[in-house]
């Protein structure tokens, strides 16, 4: 198996009283994608946001490279460039173009030179089809365009593990497909990445594990065609069911 | 209305003018630094400073401008020992009142820009310091933009209140006419007269800049 | 201790009636501002409905009203009011009168165009909604369209109580007897006995309108909160 790049130990997380992530651990490879479900409340998006230290744990740790994330450690920046993350709004900066978006932390942050930045910001955008975008505002593009341009936001820092949270949860059903495929494409060019959603088809047919996120604490872990076809656990099977909506005209067909 | 008053007066307004724009512009300068540095303590909740400046902000807000500028005129000297004039004590208080309106619009634009794109900067590897200085700051300025240009309006109008303490700007020069002479109505004609002088070209400008901020980079 | 309370002034305070007239003094700036937040809210009600109308004349007569209450300082009001009146129309107002008009004039602006935008804040689809409910367009108004628009114009109107109040002092320049005036008045009677009577006076002043401001700004405030949700 390739060599482990983050490694999530025994992590707990607690609004006050309410107890969020109980006790998770797991480890992602290089080259690995892993999806995250659960049904909503079960701690996922609190999971992807710990990884990058925009949450504070209570207890366990995780580690990229071997290195400790800690949002109070002073290189937390340096850490967080190798974590790149897709927030389900876009989060876009409305006052600045699709390019300037792409190219302000690497020319900023990574200290690159602004040309070489661009140049690969244009290949990036054209790779998903927007490079004529590149002058346009976050404000005049849709919702689908929107957030190929903040995967290319996130890839233009080189990371080595994407964190994908609920990201085609805001989109209007037409423009799933477009955001869907450019991670399709990302996964196969062998992206590590780390995947928060809702569609179960997608989440069948890109991950390399599937992990049932349930009451803060993985519940199911495994193959996707298994887990999808079989799954062991009960929490999961109930879960699952809820996607069905034939059953119900089954039923009622059988009631007649 | 007699022309001849007026064209005699003009100079004496011309003069009001001037020490108007003078104090007032003056003031705001003073009001904006105080305002923004009230908004970064605010927003980064630095303790014990942060209750001062509250404390500031509640005091000079919920008090007429007039009785500040007695308090400070009678006050300085009393608590500092120091003698000032009439201008400095009204620039002051001016700067004093506006930085608490000030403080209140920087940092209800800086709470306006959505929490998750300071998290969306720093995701991106930005230290803090970054984030708030490419990401935050040119949003907040932005939507700060409508009510700071009411707070240039408000302070400049706030002015008027100096002719109570004797600065002889606008309002004093049309107190001067209408007591010494009974030219009541040119004098008020030209203290409205001069007053859109110095307003009006604020009140245009502003709008101005505010539409075309809501059109080129936010509004969807 | 006596000696610190003579030397900052406060001495004046307590001799004879002082204290008493001061805060009679601020009764008559709160009365004023009352008077006219009252006439205001009616008077604003009536504006901002006319400023939802889509007539280019009225549009146009409530755009130049707003933008001289709101370029031209108050005192020039005042002073228009209570010596241009005299000279051009004859009538010699009371300056409390005066006063009242000016911060009517004023205070019908403002409410006016928070009626106004209250009332086109109000979606579309909650009249509709309303309408889909079967309810008649006066329970619709009366009971969807006007809570929500008090909701929103109440904590606004309250403030402006405040404003009023903290700009009351000016009318201490068309003679009205409030506060301020009430302070040098006592200043002068007692300039050779306690020559240091202003600063203690105007401190005073200065508690008394912080301590019946800021009240009142909290329960705006407080009001707002509780209602954005």
């Amino acid at each position: 198996m390739a060599e482990t790049l983050l490694t999530i130990d025994n992590i707990r997380k607690t609004y006050g009283d309410n107890l969020i992530l109980d006790g998770l651990s797991f480890d992602v490879h290089k080259g690995e994608v892993i999806v995250i479900i659960g049904p909503s409340g079960c701690g996922k998006s609190t999971l992807l946001r710990c990884i990058n230290a925009l949450e504070p744990i209570q207890g366990g740790e995780i580690r990229i490279d071997g290195e400790l994330i800690d949002g109070n450690s002073r290189n937390i920046a340096q850490i967080r460039q190798k974590i790149g993350m897709v927030f389900q709004n876009y989060e876009l900066f409305p006052h600045k173009t699709v390019l300037q978006n792409i190219i302000l932390a690497p020319v900023k942050v990574q200290k690159r030179n602004k040309e070489d930045a661009v140049k690969e910001a244009e290949q990036l955008l054209d790779r998903v089809g927007l490079l004529d975008k590149k002058d346009s505002y976050p404000r005049q593009l849709s919702g689908g365009q929107k957030q190929r341009v903040a995967i290319v936001r996130a890839l233009c820092m080189h990371p080595e593990i994407m964190l994908f949270d609920e990201v085609t949860a805001a989109l209007d059903p037409e423009m799933v497909r477009e955001v869907l495929d450019t991670m399709l494409e990302l996964a196969k060019n062998g992206s590590t990445m780390l995947i928060v959603t809702h569609e179960m088809n997608f989440a069948r047919a890109i991950a390399d594990r599937v992990i049932f996120l349930d009451g803060g604490e993985i519940v199911e872990e495994g193959d996707p065609e298994e887990f999808f076809s079989q799954p062991k656990t009960e929490r999961a099977q109930k879960f699952l069911h809820t996607f069905e909506y034939e059953s119900v005209k089954h039923h009622e067909h059988k009631e007649d | 209305m007699d022309w001849d008053v007026i064209v005699s007066y003009l100079p004496l307004y011309k003069d009001g003018m001037l020490i108007t724009l003078y104090t007032g512009w003056m003031g705001i300068l003073i009001s904006i630094v105080l305002g923004f540095l009230a908004a970064l303590v605010l927003y980064y909740k630095i303790p014990v400073l942060k209750s001062f400046v509250r404390a500031y902000i509640e005091i000079f807000r919920n008090t007429p401008l007039l009785i500040q500028l007695f308090f400070i005129y009678y006050g300085i000297p009393k608590l500092f020992g120091i003698v000032t004039n009439e201008m400095t004590c009204g620039i002051i208080g001016l700067g004093l009142l506006g930085g608490a309106y000030m403080a209140e619009t920087f940092r209800s634009g800086i709470e306006a820009v959505d929490k998750i794109q300071m998290e969306s900067a720093v995701s991106l590897g930005m230290t803090r310091r970054q984030a708030m200085r490419y990401i935050v700051l040119p949003q907040a300025i932005t939507y700060s933009v409508p009510a700071f240009v009411a707070n240039l309006i408000f302070l400049l109008k706030e002015t008027s209140v100096f002719s109570c303490i004797s600065i002889m700007e606008l309002m004093f020069t049309a107190k001067d006419r209408i007591a010494v002479s009974s030219t009541t109505v040119e004098s008020l004609f030209l203290v409205v007269v001069f007053y859109l002088i110095v307003l009006l070209p604020v009140s245009i400008i502003g709008s101005i800049v505010e539409r075309r901020l809501r059109y080129a980079s936010f509004g969807d | 201790m006596q000696a610190l309370a003579t030397d900052l002034g406060f001495d004046v305070l307590f001799k004879g009636t002082n204290f008493l007239r001061l805060l009679g003094g601020m009764w008559v700036t709160l009365k004023i501002s009352l008077i006219s937040v009252a006439l205001s809210i009616v008077l604003g009600i009536l504006l901002g409905i006319v400023m939802t109308f889509k007539n280019p004349v009225t549009k146009a007569i409530c755009r130049i009203y707003l933008e001289i209450v709101r370029i031209m300082p108050q005192l020039v009001l005042l002073f228009i009011v209570y010596y241009g009146s005299a000279r051009l129309i004859g009538l010699k107002f009371e300056p409390e009168f005066a006063a009242v008009i000016v911060f009517t004039f004023w205070g019908t602006a403002e409410m006016g165009d928070l009626v106004r935008g209250a009332l086109q804040s109000i979606p579309k689809h909650q009249y509709e909604s309303a309408y889909a409910l079967g309810m008649s367009h006066r329970q619709t108004y009366f009971c969807i369209v006007i809570p929500q628009t008090v909701r929103r114009l109440l904590p606004l109107s309250i403030n402006l109580v405040t404003r009023m109040i903290k700009t009351t002092p000016l009318i201490v320049m068309i003679e009205v007897v409030e506060a301020t005036k009430v302070a040098r008045q006592i200043i002068d009677a007692n300039r050779v006995a306690s020559p240091n009577a202003a600063f203690g006076l105007f401190f005073v002043i200065f508690v008394l309108y912080f301590a019946v401001c800021w009240p009142i700004s909290l329960l705006a405030s407080h009001l707002e909160k509780k209602w954005s949700n």
